[in-house]
């Protein structure tokens, strides 16, 4: 009845957003920015997709798209809507010194009102009966999976089946790893995450520093809001379905203790914890699939708690994570 | 010496911090190879005059001049393209970095630790370090930490080496390794400016002194043409001889017994070994050796802040009952009815509440005491905050002030008021005068001495050798945790006790 | 080469000390700026004049008896929450958890109403939901706490973690007591019995409006006059200090935790047993963290607080009722006052800092 190679695509699906989402905000921590606003970022770049799509879908005749446009579109809107959200707040918590946990909390306040705003606007433009908006042509391109993906039996299933955002998901993951850890660039942003007054000593700017990763991981995190839109549901948007996912992705940033290229891996099991309910043997009582809900977040707290009781220097968040740095400060 | 060329000019340079002026008008040359002492009390204004050559501080006025061009240093980075390199007092490390990725920090290119590494390598070939370029830094020793610091300047090319207070954290062994370190760079060419308090250093290293006082700059002179008393006049202003009073003790009696005290911390490095002392009542113990080798955590174990290993510490009341001190809280010691003061190193992250007002502030102490057992009684301690700015005439606009808008000194006085205010029997004194000006120093020893008279057994942690040869009556020297020895104050001189610091001698 | 190097034009400095009206005048421009960029924003998504939009928001918080009383029972809720964050704030533990503690003071709430509706006469019900309710939302609160006294664990972090496993004990539950079967949600608990409502006083609204002006001035005098509050004001400041003079650091955490946490559990026996007589997920409607901001933007002084949780509660429903009138969709009274919060983040800068701007830049230039 448990058919794994069914079980694995849709755990990569859900784990798609959460690993954009976690690698966003990853890269963002290691920079010392405690951004809680990324479940904010996730909405605006998955309703700022959808907004450039919808508009794009009406000004040309039904099933005229061009391929290109279809997903291009979207994807600037998406990007550049998030990096929007970076920006504003990299310039409250590092231009104007503000609190971040207040601030991120506020951007996520705004994010799910602006991704819930626009896209209530849009369905009354659409003027269609559900609550939702559906974009279905768009999600085409964005979910074509590899063309030869039919043929190969179980592995293209598992392995071939996916949208291309999926694969830039782990692309990128992997070059987030790859930079943290083999590069001058990433040696730099660790330095700054750790101790800023050091890397500052060190000649680094770690205002820059920490102004382009945390534009690049909001970036990031919002592509995980267009694959949610575009790929995952269909082209649907409907409000608040996104959920908590923002939250999950910052659990996950703990879960592979600050690890992109785990992140690939953990986002999946996450993903396959999240829908494991829909699983359980039939008879079973539906109450059981919110407690399984709970899993993903119980495991992440267990995973705190162990490595702060082991207490090994390298595990450790970043030592500034959450306070701001200002040089002439005495 | 003239016909030198200059490396660095500094040209009225202006500097201040909200009110606090902390440069203000300094002219200074420093000449290409070349060893300058930058010599002051602490406060005078060194480091902030060293940190705007580094690029942490933005001058607010003057001209900084760079091998005969007028120079802009607004960043750490801009300071290393002009080949100015700076170690500071506190180090700039990543603790969870290597030394490799500390020392290539902040550099461009593409990133090959192995190349580095050989860089590395030959660098200390050439001036004589040691380092291990695949230790974490949090595996470290001080000394270790410096030697990355200095390699990491050195890496980047600097001819301009700037080092504040690199000694401090020294032993004897390992400032000398660094003083034959600096003189390798020197014959190399390189500039070096050492900022220093101590006169000694000054003579055996540089080849000449400037001196800074209260944030001007006073002279400078080759320091073969100079002696100490010279010296020590300009960066005091005046002609000092200590002359501390020292009452004779009045019925010593045991009151602090500390037997085999061993203390290990968090990382495991033992920092007190097997010590074992008696401090007397209506006496003061003095206690010295070189930072950081224990001082801060005998203190500490005594008023109930470390963990201890093993030993013993009892303190026996005036009628001869004994108290087991070992493993209580503060609170616990305080419960027994032992009244114990502890004016700590560290002033405001320590002894006092920074953003707390002075009345505040006096009931850190007492505000467990009053009647009510939930509210805070809050006349009494403002009745105290009162006292004490009225008697030892602290500087403030109202006692309803936070601490940390006062001065070095007022700090000072406020917390040394409130430890000594319970009429303590044993008072504890990490570095009381630390960066206090002469007669606020002054001032804190009379409050010591009169503890003294009043019977109290007072532990003077101090790091000034001829303080503690005038004002104490016993001195504890410690050597890496060991006691080296305990000497008269009367009978000794500081050249003795600086020899008893640097070895693990037997008790005299 | 060397004569094109830039001086910075400015440079940022702290302010020693500013006064309390200089602090409020720039706190009050921040805002009017905030308020005339909502306007505009209105304005073209309205194609209505500022001034009928400022009545409409008005209208919405104030413009009858019955919104008034709405409005300030909204404000009571809120601010009892930012209150319950405040102590912990004050002692530096970032409580971002408040969402959970509200939920499972809730969750508690509705498990004795439910499960104790027959068996116990009313009056005890209530208490009996009054004790659970605290007692849950104070055990939310000292989890974290004891995690960051034993292993110093990053209590951001946890608090967040601890408030998803909440909504999906409630979620939980919401489906083991759905009625009907299949509703997948609870509805009115004891519609017809009315056992284990919270009485009215006076009028539906007032309960919560008295218990918030208890808990304000209970929680001022507690942080200003107890020995509790002075050793969480030393905690805060200085950890060194605390231990310096004998304050168990682990001690006040998990104290003031568990006095958090409870306060949190009160708000959720209001929304459940006073205000809505349900439970669902969203009950608390992410007032944990409107709450963080509440408390920050006060400046953690509880009386403060009584008109940052007024003004972010007048501006949400000021916002929700223009995009009724308007035909909006209801989340435009997030986005207006996702704009205020961010103004008022903002000033804080220029409250704490002052920018000098080098007076001798033209004559260096030549």
């Amino acid at each position: 009845m448990f058919s794994l190679v069914a079980f694995i695509p849709r755990a990569v699906q859900q784990g798609v957003p959460l690993l954009f989402g976690s690698t966003g905000e990853t890269i963002t921590e290691k920079s010392g920015n405690l951004n809680l606003g990324i479940p904010g970022v996730m909405y605006v770049g998955a309703i700022s997709g959808v907004i450039g799509s919808f508009f794009y879908e009406q000004s040309v005749p039904s099933g005229n798209l061009n391929g290109f446009f279809a997903i291009f579109i979207p994807l600037i809107c998406a990007l550049i809507g998030s990096l929007l959200m970076g920006l504003l707040y990299c310039f409250l918590t590092v231009s104007l010194r503000a609190n971040q946990n207040v601030t991120g909390l506020a951007m996520t306040t705004f994010g799910i009102g602006f991704g819930n705003f626009f896209g209530g606007s849009l369905i009354k433009l659409a003027g269609a009966d559900v609550p939702s908006i559906s974009l279905s042509a768009t999600s085409a391109y964005f979910s074509k999976s590899l063309p030869f993906a039919s043929k190969a039996g179980w592995f293209g299933k598992v392995f071939l089946s996916y949208g291309f955002l999926a694969y830039v998901a782990i692309i990128i993951a992997l070059i987030c790893a790859y930079v943290l850890r083999k590069t001058r660039v990433g040696l730099h942003l660790r330095a700054v995450g750790e101790d800023p007054a050091a890397a500052d000593a060190a000649g680094i700017n770690v205002k820059k520093y920490k102004y382009v990763s945390t534009c690049l991981g909001c970036m990031i995190a919002g592509l995980g809001g267009l694959y949610y839109v575009m790929d995952y549901a269909c082209g649907v948007w409907s409000n608040d379905a996104f959920g908590d996912r923002g939250w999950l992705a910052i659990a996950l940033v703990i879960f592979t203790i600050w690890k992109p290229d785990i992140g690939i891996l953990s986002s999946i099991l996450f993903g396959g914890l999240y829908i494991l309910y829909l699983y359980l043997p039939s008879g079973t009582h539906t109450e059981y699939k919110e407690l399984y809900k709970m899993i993903p977040y119980i495991v992440t707290l267990v995973v705190l708690v162990i490595t702060s009781m082991r207490n090994k220097k390298e595990d450790q968040p970043p030592k500034s994570l959450g306070t701001n740095y200002f040089r002439e400060e005495r | 010496m003239e016909n030198k060329e200059v490396a660095i000019s500094l040209r009225g340079i202006t500097k201040s911090f909200g009110e606090v002026t902390a440069n203000s008008n300094v002219n200074l040359d420093v000449y290409k190879g070349e060893i300058l002492s930058l010599l002051g009390e602490n406060g005078s204004g060194k480091t902030t005059l060293m940190n705007m050559l580094a690029g942490i501080y933005y001058p607010d006025a003057g001209q900084i001049i760079i091998n005969g061009k007028e120079a802009v240093i607004r960043s750490p980075r801009d300071a290393f393209d002009l080949g100015i390199g700076m170690v500071h007092q506190h180090f700039k490390l990543i603790d969870v970095f290597d030394a490799t990725e500390n020392i290539i920090l902040g550099l461009e290119g593409k990133l090959n630790k192995k190349e580095a590494e050989k860089r590395i390598k030959e660098i200390c070939d050439k001036y004589g370090f040691e380092i291990n370029t695949k230790k974490k830094i949090y595996d470290m020793s001080v000394s270790e930490k410096q030697t990355v610091e200095i390699v990491k300047v050195l890496y980047r090319g600097a001819d301009i080496l700037i080092l504040d207070e690199p000694t401090a954290v020294l032993t004897p062994q390992e400032t000398e390794k660094l003083f034959n370190v600096m003189r390798n760079m020197k014959h190399d060419g390189k500039s070096l400016v050492i900022i220093t308090h101590k006169l000694n250093e000054v003579q055996s290293i540089s080849d000449r002194v400037a001196v800074l006082r209260h944030g001007e700059f006073i002279s400078d002179m080759r320091t073969s043409k100079t002696n100490a008393q010279e010296m020590t006049d300009m960066m005091v202003g005046h002609s000092v001889s200590l002359n501390i009073e020292r009452p004779d003790p009045v019925d010593p009696k045991p009151r602090i017994v500390v037997e085999n005290l061993t203390v290990v911390d968090e990382e495991g490095i033992v920092k007190l070994d097997d010590v074992s002392f008696t401090a007397n009542t209506g006496e003061i113990l003095g206690i010295a050796g070189i930072s950081g080798c224990g001082q801060k955590e005998l203190l500490r174990a005594i008023a109930g802040l470390e963990i201890i290993k093993d030993g013993k510490i009892t303190y026996i009341h005036q009628d001869g009952r004994t108290e087991d001190l070992l493993g209580k809280s503060p609170r616990e010691i305080s419960e027994l009815g032992v009244k114990l003061s502890f004016v700590p190193e560290d002033r405001l992250g320590m002894g006092l509440v920074g953003n707390m007002n002075l009345a505040d502030n006096m009931m850190l102490r007492s505000y467990r005491s009053g009647k009510s057992r939930f509210f805070t009684e809050k006349k009494e301690p403002r009745k105290l905050a009162e006292k004490v700015v009225d008697k030892l005439q602290v500087s403030t606009p109202s006692i309803d002030t936070p601490v940390r808008l006062l001065s070095g000194g007022n700090v000072q006085k406020v917390l040394v008021g409130r430890e000594i205010s319970s009429r303590p029997k044993v008072l504890l004194t990490a570095y009381a005068v630390r960066g206090l000006d002469i007669s606020s120093s002054y001032q804190i020893y009379d409050l010591i001495n009169q503890q003294k008279k009043r019977g109290a057994a007072v532990l003077f942690v101090g790091e000034d050798l001829d303080v503690l040869v005038e004002l104490c009556d016993r001195v504890l020297v410690l050597c890496g945790g060991k006691v080296s020895g305990i000497v008269d104050g009367r009978n000794t001189d500081k050249y003795t006790l600086g020899s008893m610091m640097t070895q693990r001698g037997e008790a005299i | 080469m060397g004569q094109k190097v830039k001086e910075p034009r400015y440079h940022i400095v702290k302010r020693a000390d500013i006064s309390k009206r200089e602090a409020w005048t720039i706190r009050i421009i921040a805002i009017l700026a905030a308020l005339l960029l909502c306007a505009i924003i209105t304005m073209v998504c309205t194609g209505d004049n500022p001034i009928s939009i400022f009545v409409t928001i008005f209208k919405g918080a104030f413009g009858t008896q019955r919104k008034t009383w709405i409005t300030l029972q909204y404000v009571a809720i809120l601010l009892i929450i930012s209150l319950a964050l405040t102590p912990a704030f004050k002692m530096q533990f970032w409580n971002v958890g408040g969402e959970g503690q509200v939920l499972m003071g809730g969750l508690a709430a509705a498990a004795c109403m439910i499960t104790l509706a027959d068996k116990l006469p009313n009056a005890v019900v209530i208490i009996l939901m009054i004790v659970s309710s605290i007692l849950a939302g104070a055990i939310w609160g000292v989890i974290p706490a004891i995690f960051k006294a034993l292993w110093n664990t990053n209590e951001t972090l946890s608090t967040l973690m601890m408030n998803y496993i909440a909504t999906q004990l409630v979620a939980y539950f919401t489906i083991v007591w759905e009625v009907p079967k299949g509703s997948g949600k609870i509805g009115i608990i004891n519609q017809n019995s009315n056992v284990g409502w919270l009485p009215n006083i006076g009028n539906k609204y007032l309960l919560s409006i008295i218990v918030a002006a208890v808990v304000t001035i209970g929680m001022f005098i507690y942080l200003k006059f107890t020995k509790h509050g002075y050793e969480i004001e030393v905690v805060g400041e200085s950890q060194n200090t605390a231990r310096y003079v004998g304050i168990s650091v682990e001690k006040v955490v998990i104290r003031t935790m568990l006095l958090s946490g409870a306060i949190c559990g009160l708000a959720g026996l209001l929304l459940v047993g006073g205000i809505n007589h349900t439970i669902t997920t969203t009950i608390s409607a992410g007032q944990g963290f409107t709450g963080v901001m509440v408390s920050w933007l006060a400046k953690f002084n509880p009386v403060a607080m009584i008109f940052t949780s007024l003004l972010i509660i007048f501006m949400s429903r000021g916002a929700s009722e223009i995009s009724t009138a308007f035909e909006l969709n209801q989340s435009f009274a997030d986005i207006l006052t996702g704009i205020i919060l961010f103004f008022i983040i903002g000033c804080e800068f220029f409250i704490r800092y002052k920018i000098v701007v080098r007076k001798d830049l033209g004559k260096e230039d030549a």
